[in-house]
This record gives C-alpha cells, structure tokens and sequence, in this order.
C-alpha cells in the first residue's frame, strides 16, 4: 500500500505541519471576513453546501407537488412551469422528487462525514498514542484501505441489507480510515512534543492528554477530511441506489430517481439530467469547500493539491 | 493478505439471518432452510467454517457458487476479460488526457491556461462516472449513433468491436482519473520548476520545451507515479458501476449480480481477488518508482 500510503502521508504532512506552524487549527474570527474574501474556493463552495442544505430542510416548502404522487395523465412530459424538471414514467413531478433526494443525500453524507471522522479520530488517537495495540488497530485500518470504496460498501450492504440506516453504517466503515490514517499521522507527531511530554511528566492521564493536548491540535485535518467524506459519501449513495441495492425501492434517492429514468432516456432525457446535475453540483461544493479550507490550514498548499478521492468509485 | 482474508470472512459470515431463508424466498419451510443450510455446511459453527475456509484458500480454492453451482474461481476468470482491457483503457485514457493537462496548467502557472485546467479537474473529480456514462450513451450511442450503447464483445473474435464497446466506459471511468493526475502533475511540476537546476537548465540557454521534458519531467514525475496505483484502485470500484451502465458482463456487474443474489461464496472471491489485484498495482507502482528515481533502493 506504499502508494496509497504516500499521497496520504504528503498530505498529512502538509496538513500537520500548517496545522501545528498555525498554532490553531482554524483561522480566528477577527480574519473570518478578509478570509473569505481572499478566497473564491470558500465563497462559491460554502455558497452551493448552503443553499443544497436549505433546500433539503425545507424540501415541503420548495416542492411543488407531492413526490411520491402518481399521475398517469402526466407521464412523461417535458419541463414546463407547472413541472419544473418534467415528469417520470409515473408522472411524479421530478423538481420534487429531486428536493427530496437532496433531504437524503445530504443527510447521508452528513451522517456518514459525522461518523466516520469521530470514529476515525478516535481509532487514529488510540492507534497513534497506545504503544501496545496502536500498531495492530492500524493494520486492521490499512486492511480496510486494501479494497476499492464501492466495492466494501457492496459487500457490506449484502451483509446488513439495503435500508438507510445500514448504508450510513457502511460507508461510515469505508470512509473511517481516511480520517483514523490522517489523525494516526497527526498524533505520531504530536506525541514528540516537549509540552505532551510536560502534561505526562505533571501527572496527566492518558484520555486527558489524548483530549486536552492533542484532540485540538489535530482538529484542523479531521475537518478537511471530513469534508471530502461528505462529498464522497454523496456520490457512493448516489452509486448504491442507482445500483438498486441503496434505499429501498419508492425512496426519492437522486441515484434511484437516475436509474428510473434510463429505460426513458431517448425519448424524456430530462429524468436522467436533473438527478445527476444535482449530485454533480453538491460534490463540487464540497470539494471546493474542502480544497479552500485545506488552503487556509496550509496556506504553502494553496492551489497545489487537490482531493485526491472524492470520486465515485472509492 | 491473511488480514484481508479474514476481515472479509468475518463481515460476511457474522450476519443475522440464514442464507438459506434468502435463497429459497418467502414461502420456505423452516424445514427447507435447514436442510439448505446443512448441504451448504452452514450450520456449522463460526469458527469451524473459517478454519475450512482459510485452509481451502490456501490451495487456491475459493469455494463453490451457491446460485450457479460451479467453482468461484472459474466464475471470476470467466468474467476478466471485460474488465481487464476496461481498466487498462480507462487508466491509458487517465494518463493521456492528465498529464498533458497537468503539464499545460503548471507551465501556464496563474494563467488562464491553468485555471482552464484546474476548473476541468474539479470538474472530473465530481462528476459521478454512472452519469457520464448515461450522459456519453445519449449522445453518441442514441443520438449520434456512432456506438454501441451497451453490450460487449470478446477481443478474441473481433478486437475492433471490442474497442467500439469498451471506449464510451473507458471515457467514463477515466475523465476522473484524468482529473486526479492532472492535480498531481501539476502540483509536482510547479514544485520542480522552482528548483535551481531548472533555472540553471534555462539560464545556459536550453529551449523551454526541452528543459520541462527533458530535466523537469523526470523529477516531476516521480510522485505522480505513484497516484497511478491509487488510480487501479479506483478504476475496479468504478468498474463495478460502469459495468452496470453499459450491461459489460465483466468482474463489476459479476459483484451487483452477487450482491443481489447473496452469493456470498463469489463475493468472498471477488472482493479477496480485487484486493490482491490492488496489492499487485502498488507492487508494480514501487517497483517503476524505484525505476524512475535512483535514490529509492528496497533491499
């Protein structure tokens, strides 16, 4: 796994090194404005994640009609005022029916970023500063990074079945050693430092240090990541339910919407268009807003390294 | 690999609920399920089952498919084929449209040029590959009508038709891979030009084209290289979704089959087998990193 290893240690690396030279993991509030400013990545990213989130909050109110509704008079038609992005085979209002996939596609990716970076944190804290199972927990983690992202979830959705719950569990499980390696790579570090070694030798404990000492320096990265997760998240639900083996059949996923609509591609493209156009502006938000905080967290980086594996596949 | 072997015995064993019951559907006896699960061997406890599995592998045998009644192994081979020259097309196409990309964005650095560039690798490592492709078959399967839409054709009868079936997914699958590279390339050759033995190369009179192929390049491309094994990883998940899009009876669609089927004697198989595979492209990523770059020995 050197490779793999590699791109994740130079990012790591960078990662560390801003985050410790920075003091802080997140810039100040005082700067928060010229930041903002300075960076165009953040503004169009955060701008996109922003209004994506309103829009699956208050889905009832944005939708127009109800999308589950069936209307066989209304099959098929193409995008007009009363139907904004046309209508399916069963003539459910697709504006709709998209609104609500954005309810489950960002609660999915939140839920899963959410997970995986707490457990990640954890598994990469107890890896990186337990000298006894540190080592053995990190093998565990790198077998888990031995298998193609999707190809983990598959197995693992076979396993629990297709329902909401087990796909966050999954990908949770897919999506938790990007975080546990990264934070692993932090406390390696950290552990070193003269002032970890004061709060041992004055008598701290173990949890104490691990959560008073080296949780906040280490935040800074774990965010970063879990940014990408979201974004990754996003497009492996959009995967599973497109493959019919994510939410159960009926739920207004956009991949089970895109699936749907391939049968009626040629004739009413429009079913296919608008999912898929969803998914791919979300994840491009998130990678934007992830690029441009790990810009801020190291500003040495800016414009040079990108999300190595916010793709569909992994 | 023994690590590997056994995080997927345990995931995919240590399940509630009976095979058997899955196979045979709703209206099952409880009498049925038993005696399925009993010629299948799995009534027998947890760690027995494991001990036979991991002794069985050893031999290289994986086990028997318990929806099509012959060997796993044979199943796999049986289905490599699309997915092997899939793989290596779409990583040809990545590397064909990244590098040059990446070197375009890095020469042009803070021009145009560059941000042309960096918006099309957001671009690539957004979009979804099973959209594309949807988006690849409207256009020039079903509009156009310059290729196939789906479907697949053994190279060993008509490599041409092969090439017909296999260059929309190629497409489909690579254009994020291509992203990937181009970031990496560009990162790396922007970090080289700075160097002073390129300034030197341009101070004693060196053509540009020549000081960034010939002397930046080749230091450049040393960590680019090893995105390429991450790349292999990722061209096997999209596979599994690719497949699917354009109906490729390959390796991917084998899994969705599997999945569905809950066959999970192939799913064991395919999953060990895809993680070898993976094991096998970063070998080969140390070993032409070791090529490209002398001070790397492994001893």
């Amino acid at each position: 796994m050197i490779a793999r290893d590699e791109i994740e240690t130079k990012d790591a690396r960078a990662e560390i090194s801003g985050a410790l030279t920075r003091g802080v993991s997140m810039p100040r509030a005082r700067g928060a404005v010229r930041v903002l400013l300075n960076h165009h990545g953040l503004i169009v990213g955060g701008s996109i994640c922003t209004v994506l989130l309103v829009l699956a909050i208050f889905a009832p109110l944005f939708a127009t009609m109800d999308p589950k509704a069936i209307s066989m008079t209304d099959r098929l038609l193409a995008p007009t005022s009363t139907h904004l992005m046309g209508t399916d085979h069963l003539g459910r209002d697709i504006w709709s029916r998209v609104l609500y996939g954005a309810r489950i596609s960002m609660f999915v990716g939140l839920s899963v970023a959410t997970t995986a970076s707490l457990t990640g944190i954890i598994v990469g804290l107890v890896g990186g500063y337990s000298r006894r199972f540190g080592s053995t927990l990190m093998r565990l983690v790198d077998g888990l990074l031995a298998f193609p992202g999707i190809v983990l979830a598959l197995a693992l959705i076979a396993v629990l079945g297709s329902r909401l719950s087990n796909v966050i569990i999954a990908l949770s499980i897919v999506y938790l050693p990007r975080v546990a390696r990264i934070m692993h790579g932090v406390v390696l570090e950290l552990r070193e430092r003269e002032y970890i070694m004061a709060a041992t030798a004055m008598g701290a404990k173990t949890v104490r240090v691990l959560v008073r000492h080296i949780l906040p320096n280490s935040m800074g990265p774990a965010i970063v990541q879990g940014s990408f997760i979201f974004a990754s998240a996003i497009i492996t639900e959009a995967s599973l339910s497109f493959l019919g083996l994510g939410l159960p059949p009926g739920t207004p996923s956009w991949g089970s919407i895109l699936s749907e609509g391939r049968k009626y591609m040629l004739g009413a493209p429009w079913i296919t268009l608008f999912p898929g156009a969803a998914i791919f502006v979300a994840v491009m938000g998130l990678n934007l807003l992830g690029d441009s905080l790990r810009d801020l967290i190291d500003p040495r980086l800016r414009g040079a390294t990108g999300n190595a594996r916010a793709d569909g596949g992994n | 690999m023994l690590v590997v072997a056994s995080v997927i015995f345990l995931v995919t064993n240590l399940i509630p609920g009976s095979v058997g019951a899955v196979m045979l559907g709703q209206e099952a006896t409880a009498e049925d399920i038993k005696a399925l699960d009993h010629e299948l061997g799995l009534d027998q406890p947890v760690p027995k089952r494991f001990l036979t599995w991991i002794s069985r592998l050893t031999r290289g045998d994986l086990g028997v498919s318990l929806y099509h009644g012959e060997p796993v192994a044979r199943t796999l081979i049986s289905r490599m084929e699309p997915t092997v020259l899939l793989t290596l097309l779409a990583t040809s196409i990545a590397i064909a449209i990244g590098l040059p990309l990446g070197i375009i964005a890095a020469v042009n650095h803070r021009s145009s040029l560059d941000l042309g560039a960096l918006v099309t690798s957001l671009i690539g490592i957004s979009i979804p590959n099973f959209w594309l492709g949807l988006n690849l078959i409207l256009l020039f399967g079903l509009y156009l009508n310059w290729l196939p839409t789906a479907g697949y054709a053994s190279v060993r009868e008509d490599p041409l038709l092969t090439l017909q079936h296999l260059i929309m997914p190629a497409i489909a699958l690579g254009f994020s891979q291509a992203a990937l590279i181009a970031r990496m390339s560009r990162a790396n050759l922007l970090e080289v030009l700075r160097t002073d033995y390129v300034r030197t190369a341009h101070a004693k009179g060196l053509s540009a084209p020549r000081v960034i192929l010939k002397h930046a390049m080749r230091n450049a491309m040393v960590p680019t290289v090893s995105v390429i094994g991450v790349i292999v990883t990722l061209s096997l998940g999209g596979a599994v979704i690719t497949e699917t899009v354009f109906a490729i009876p390959g390796v991917g669609r084998l899994m969705v089959e599997s999945v569905f089927r809950r066959d999970f004697p192939v799913i064991q198989g395919l999953v060990l087998m895809l993680a070898a595979v993976v094991a096998l492209a970063n070998l080969f990523v140390d070993i032409l990193y070791a090529y490209l770059n002398p001070q790397i020995r492994y001893d």
